[in-house]
């Protein structure tokens, strides 16, 4: 009875799975259970506490208030929006500039293809943290000390701290002006509508114009600048943007470019000469026919191997931690995990952090993937 | 049947590999059967560890790991270094990659009584410091509002120097880095008013910069920074033997034993006390798990505390630092190690 389940396969199958399943449980368990054991009996401190606690130390750049009274919690949060910030917008550069290239890497105009292909080439087979201690050290030395910063109108400053730039102060009135330069907006967005006859939504455009510019030129008039201004050792006041930032995302984003290139360019390629013949044969424009036949099946090679450079970056941009931008590594990482000690916490919570980003990207890009993937083949 | 095979290999290599970090050999044991010493050192701080062209270690915290491996197998090079980043440090000491830590560490009191570590003495009094450009014209840390700050990650130096300008209500902007060379370089470059870390490492990392001349030492002290060696928590006669060979350096010095006349004294002194030291009389290093001789083989070795001081750090090193709080406690000092009987 027993020994004629055996044979059957599909049991079987099951069978092993659980065998394995129970296996990597019973390894999992024993691993922290040993941790857990060997850290109590040599008297090293665990659990989550310590995130409560006092951090008593201070951060270069963060995007909410922090200081040296905030909690490690709070330090936490701060190293994971520099990573989020650093990444996105690194995401962004990386993608615009490895479609420039990758479409240039096909270009009839031999120029063009080689710098393209001198490029990629160049960039992908550096390592990274060899260009990102080019552009940082680079970028620090042949930028001015505070005193002799480059001064841009009066308003921006860039020196070896950064760049400075004056940010508004909201003056009274201001909330209801933008309010005017919104409704008018929306107005001249509305006259697309094909309500009233052509004459009267010109005129109604007109007018919405007439208002944005009065409201605009009001805010200009009457909005206070803080500016930043020189003050002992540094400039204070406006917005700075730190160089540790600025290599991190030129390093990121020209390194990744060129793989994305490569991606774009095989992508281009794989589409069969006969379709880009066809369509001309038809009487598409050129055009046309990269937007209509090229562009859309191309994609549809490019985007999973574009997931994987965006969730590259993602992790790369924990290399931040070499050139003192203080993201997630450097603060909670490096710093936190060292003046609490909680090695084990810091890393699990450090690793978590990380795999739920690249899970969320890998979601949103297997979402669109799955919208303009081929049917029904 | 293949795949029922692998699967057991795995969990055996599993387990194994989980029982062999459960159990915790007494570590001398476990040093004298591998042949070497472990030692954890810093990625190179001239003066407390710093490899040359050759690859050779040296400094006072290297010497502390060249005496101990004297003390056990009678030959100071039979240590293996391993060097570790500020925050790589306690983990390497926990783990059991290396036996001891003689890495420029402050002994503080979460250190002690939370990573599972035990701080066996001081090898140096230091205090955190402060370096800026000549330039800048600044003659006291209390004139630096304002002032951005270059120093290393995972650090008490992060912490003082928050706590010091909270203190006199200045502001700062803090940027830190991994590794110390790129924060010298940093600083180098200009990103930085301020250069902080502990007053012994600015006089070693000053010989980095492109101008050591044109960088000035301020004079404050913001902090207690006692630099030790440390080993695991709860194996009491490894600990022991880390402290002693701390202090029979000491006791060297303080009786007057250097690497010179170490042979001689061993025989001929009548001092009672030298003769304690160096196994003439009783048995003292029975009890730490050494033999009789293993203070003489470590000042012959290596050099008693001032002998390896003057060496690494004092006046016959680039550094010429001053022994300061690091003089026996009978000139004027803070160096006192209890007597051998």
């Amino acid at each position: 009875m027993i020994a004629r389940h055996l044979t059957d396969p599909r049991l079987r199958a099951y069978l092993w799975q659980a065998l394995a399943l129970a296996a990597v449980i019973w390894l999992g368990a024993t691993l922290v259970g040993n941790t857990v054991t060997n850290m109590e009996s040599r008297g090293i401190a665990s659990g989550f506490g310590f995130l409560g606690r006092n951090a008593g130390f201070g951060v270069t750049m963060s995007l909410i208030p922090f200081g040296e009274t905030s909690s490690f919690a709070r330090a936490f949060l701060v190293g994971l929006l520099n990573t989020l910030l650093v990444s996105a917008l690194a995401i962004v550069f990386a993608t615009a500039l490895g479609f420039v290239v990758g479409v240039a890497r096909l270009s009839p105009n031999w120029l063009v293809a080689k710098l393209a292909a001198a490029y990629v080439e160049t960039l992908r087979n550096i390592p990274l943290l060899l260009q990102l201690f080019f552009w940082y050290f680079a970028v620090l030395r042949a930028l001015p000390a505070p005193r002799g910063s480059v001064d841009i109108g009066g308003l921006v400053f860039l020196n070896n701290r950064g760049l400075y730039l004056p940010v508004p102060i909201a003056a009274p009135g201001t909330p209801e002006a933008l309010t005017v330069v919104g409704v008018a907006i929306l107005l001249a967005a509305a006259t697309a509508f094909r309500l009233g006859s052509p004459a009267a939504r010109h005129r109604v455009r007109l007018g919405c114009f007439a208002l944005i510019g009065l409201a605009v030129f009001w805010l200009v008039v009457s909005v206070g600048w803080d500016r930043p201004r020189l003050a002992g050792f540094n400039f204070r006041g406006g917005v700075s943007l730190i160089p540790e930032f600025v290599a991190l995302v030129v390093a990121l984003s020209t390194y990744t470019a060129s793989f994305i290139a490569e991606v774009v360019r095989a992508g281009l390629q794989s589409v069969p000469r006969g379709q880009i013949e066809a369509s001309l044969a038809l009487g598409l424009s050129r055009r046309r026919t990269l937007r209509l036949v090229v562009v859309p099946q191309a994609l549809r090679v490019i985007f999973p191997p574009l997931t994987n450079q965006y969730l590259n970056l993602t992790k790369n941009s924990s290399l931040a931690t070499a050139i003192a931008y203080p993201d997630l590594v450097s603060v909670f990482g490096g710093t936190v995990l060292n003046i609490t000690g909680q090695a084990v916490e810091v890393i699990a919570i450090t690793m978590a952090v990380y795999l739920a980003i690249s899970l969320a990207i890998a979601f949103g890009m297997g979402r669109y993937n799955r919208a303009v993937a081929m049917r029904g083949t | 049947m293949r795949t029922m095979r692998k699967i057991l290999s795995f969990a055996v290599a599993a387990a194994s590999f989980a029982a062999l970090s459960a159990a915790s050999a007494a570590t001398l044991d476990t040093v004298k059967s591998r042949g070497h010493l472990a030692c954890g050192v810093s990625q190179g701080l001239p003066g407390f560890s710093s490899p040359d062209d050759k690859g050779n270690w040296s400094g006072l915290d290297v010497d502390y790991c060249r005496a101990i491996a004297a003390a056990i197998f009678g030959d100071a090079s039979k240590v293996r270094y391993t060097p570790l980043s500020a925050k790589e440090r306690f983990t390497a000491l926990q783990s059991g990659e290396i036996d001891v830590l003689s890495r420029n560490t402050t002994w503080t009191q979460s250190r002690d009584a939370g990573l599972g570590l035990s701080f066996a003495g001081v090898i140096y009094y230091d205090g955190q410091g402060f370096m800026v450009h000549k330039s800048l014209g600044v003659k006291s840390a209390r004139e630096l509002n304002g002032a951005t700050a270059c120093m290393n990650a995972g650090t008490t130096t992060e912490l003082n120097l928050a706590d010091y300008f909270r203190t006199h209500d200045m502001k700062f902007t803090p940027v830190t880095f991994e590794k110390s060379d790129e924060t010298v370089a940093a600083y180098d470059a200009g990103r930085c008013d301020v250069y902080s870390t502990d007053q012994s490492g600015l006089y070693a990392e000053r010989l980095k910069l492109k101008k050591p001349d044109d960088h000035v030492i301020l004079p404050e002290i913001i902090s207690k920074e006692p630099l030790g060696p440390s080993v695991r928590q709860g194996d009491n006669q490894w600990f022991n033997l880390a402290r002693w060979v701390l202090f029979a350096m000491l006791d060297a010095e303080e009786l007057g034993v250097t690497s010179k006349n170490v042979d001689a004294m061993a025989k001929e002194s009548k001092n009672p006390e030298i003769r304690r030291l160096l196994g003439a009389e009783g048995k003292f290093g029975a009890s730490l798990g050494v033999d009789e001789a293993w203070v003489v083989r470590i000042v012959k070795q290596v050099g008693n505390y001032g002998e390896s001081f003057d060496r690494n750090l004092g006046i016959q090193s680039r550094l010429k630092i001053e022994r300061g709080l690091n003089r026996l406690w009978t000139q004027g000092g803070l160096m006192y190690a209890p007597p051998v009987r």
